[in-house]
């Protein structure tokens, strides 16, 4: 969201229109800037070792990358390493159950936020939002091995749900290693951890609506439910088709730490996305290249979604990530 | 105290019901986990086992847990080490955020539109897993605590939203400083540092819980178990079940329940999250959308 707004202006700010300015000299120039850019110097050399560098050693996605011989003395494969990824079952595994979880996502965790936004904005005290708020807000700063545990805590084979059911005389049923339901777990930790956090936007979207137009309304006879409708909601459509927008650039990123806390309770079957694919592959079985293939294709692909969803917006009539 | 616009009027008293009792549902779902986690950490043996493993509200209250924690095993040994990667991680990544910050803040500095356009660019691609561990593995990090502080160090948006609080100090305060002779440096630490105390704070607390958090960079970069930090010490001792304390020969020694040390150790793991969560929420939402926005 702070892309567009942060690029530097095109016209310089209009000072001097009396007096012509005369072009200071480079060297000037440099001399008078050069403790600035001495300060930019950390950020833009580990940008530079830990972002650029790796983006170009993206190319040992069409290398069969040995690591005793390094990037220059390693075979150039072309496309051989995606050819090999294309007709791994395992990856269209992956890739698969990725996007189930990106719609099981975007269907049951988006519109959480929404709803729980809307809903405390209703509340009229303003210590008793607050508080709520401070509760909410706080599972988004946890580790995911501490959601983890917390989620075994309770819904485990030992935890409180379970022991309660025991001791009722009622079945007991195992959420935490069944592979059937464990996008549905997912999505429910996600839910836990960050939808109070996701209300934030959608709070201050409600914030910046004119209460002149909830007074018209309510003078034309309209109700909480029409208000709700014909004006909340409209004032609230260019940050959701935003954040739908950056949910769908992030579709194939689901929870990597989150999932590979959990991936040995049920089985890579059901657990394995695009991001733990990469992992295994890569870092753990040292097949180097095809980890890299699909790691490149996962940002290749999802910097496409992101345009497309961009231009669809665009399209609907709406704003989007960036301008025209 | 109401906020309650007049023209609204008076909602009905089982509409106030109903939300007061959605609201504090929600709140009970997120509170009811750390109840039990506290609990448990706390209980005696029997008390656990009687209730099978877990604990909502002790009877009877033991610190053991806590004390077998703290007496110099793996556990120990991993709180202080994330300990240490949170300080000089956050102190490191916090002067590199500043400095970009303000050195990106003037409009028409050298080479200023470039800069900020390769500082920017990082936000839309990101480089994949394999790459960057090998950087690291290339850099001769691997197993080195470089490797979990470095790597992530720098992030564009810190960057802009600090920078966002920097632009908003008024000119004239620069100006002024200027006219005294402050160099670029004088002017960070005298004028530039002490307007934007509450971005810094904020931005600061952010990194400090990734770095406190962080899970999956010990995994791939330390292959030593023993340079472990407190994350990684967590899932084994917690999600794979594998409670290794120091054997206690002493005779007549009762080694607390292995709940109550799992429970401790995510009591522990969450506190200093629950000790700078009351600044994080007086500052993040504002400073967060402001830096955010404006830009």
């Amino acid at each position: 969201m702070a892309v567009n707004q942060t690029l530097p202006r095109v016209n310089p700010p209009p000072e001097n229109k009396l007096h012509p300015q005369r072009k200071t000299p480079f060297l000037t120039r440099l001399w008078r800037d050069s403790p600035l850019l001495v300060m930019v110097a950390p950020a833009v050399i580990i940008l530079l070792l830990f972002t650029y560098i790796p983006l170009l050693g993206s190319v040992i996605a069409f290398m069969d990358y040995v690591p005793f011989l390094g990037f220059t003395g390693s075979e150039w494969v072309g496309w051989a390493n995606f050819s090999s990824l294309f007709s791994d079952t395992a990856f269209w595994n992956a890739l698969w159950n990725t996007a189930q979880i990106t719609f099981l996502q975007i269907v049951l965790f988006f519109p959480v936020p929404i709803v729980l936004a809307v809903l405390l904005n209703t509340v009229a005290m303003p210590l008793a939002k607050r508080f709520v708020q401070s509760v909410i807000y706080l599972p988004h700063f946890l580790s995911w091995v501490i959601i983890v545990a917390l989620f075994q805590q309770i819904l485990g084979g030992n935890g409180v749900l379970n022991r309660f059911l025991i001791t009722h005389a009622l079945t007991p049923f195992e959420i935490m290693s069944n592979p059937d339901a464990f996008k549905l777990l997912l999505t429910t930790q996600a839910i836990w951890k960050d939808a109070g956090w996701g209300t934030i936007i959608f709070l201050a979207a409600i914030a910046a609506i004119n209460p002149g137009l909830y007074e018209a309304a309510t003078i034309d006879g309209a109700g909480a439910w029409q208000r709700f409708w014909h004006v909340t909601l409209p004032g609230m459509r260019p940050i959701i088709v935003l954040m739908l927008i950056l949910r769908l650039g992030d579709a194939l990123t689901v929870g990597f730490e989150q999932i590979l806390l959990q991936r040995d309770a049920v089985g890579p079957g059901a657990a394995e996305v695009l991001d733990t694919f990469t992992y295994f592959n890569g870092v753990v079985d040292g097949s180097w290249g095809t980890a890299t293939a699909a790691g490149l294709l996962k940002g290749v692909v999802s910097l496409l979604l992101v345009l497309a969803a961009n231009k669809l917006a665009h399209r609907l009539g709406e704003e989007g990530v960036y301008r025209r | 105290m109401n906020s309650r616009p007049v023209w609204l009027g008076k909602p009905k008293p089982i509409a106030i019901a109903l939300k007061a009792l959605a609201l504090a549902l929600i709140c009970a779902v997120v509170i009811f986990p750390f109840l039990v986690v506290i609990s448990t950490s706390v209980a005696t043996k029997q008390q656990i086992d009687a209730n099978g493993g877990y604990v909502i509200w002790p009877t009877e209250i033991s610190f053991e847990a806590y004390k077998q924690i703290f007496n110099g095993t793996q556990v120990s040994r991993s709180i202080v080490i994330s300990v240490g990667v949170t300080a000089v991680g956050t102190a490191f990544s916090l002067a590199c955020t500043v400095l970009a910050a303000y050195g990106l803040s003037r409009r028409q500095s050298l080479f200023q539109r470039g800069l900020l356009s390769f500082v920017l660019f990082t936000l839309l691609f990101a480089p994949g897993m394999i790459p960057v561990y090998l950087m690291v593995k290339q850099l001769g990090m691997l197993n080195t605590y470089w490797s979990l502080i470095i790597p992530t160090a720098v992030s564009a948006f810190n960057i802009v939203i600090v920078r966002g609080f920097i632009q908003a100090i008024p000119h004239e305060l620069f100006d002024a400083a200027r006219m005294d002779g402050a160099g670029e440096w004088r002017i960070l630490r005298s004028v530039v540092l002490p307007n934007s105390r509450a971005v810094v704070a904020v931005v600061g607390l952010f990194i400090a819980v990734g770095y406190w958090n962080n899970y999956f960079g010990p995994l791939l970069y330390l292959n030593d178990t023993e340079m472990w930090p407190l994350q990684l010490v967590m899932r084994t001792f917690v999600l794979e079940n594998n409670v290794t304390t120091n054997a206690q020969a002493i005779p007549g020694y009762v080694a607390p329940p292995a709940q109550s040390v799992q429970m401790a150790l995510v009591a522990i793991a969450t506190l200093p999250i629950l000790c700078v969560y009351p600044f994080l929420t007086k500052h993040m939402s504002k400073g967060m959308l402001t830096g955010a926005i404006k830009g």
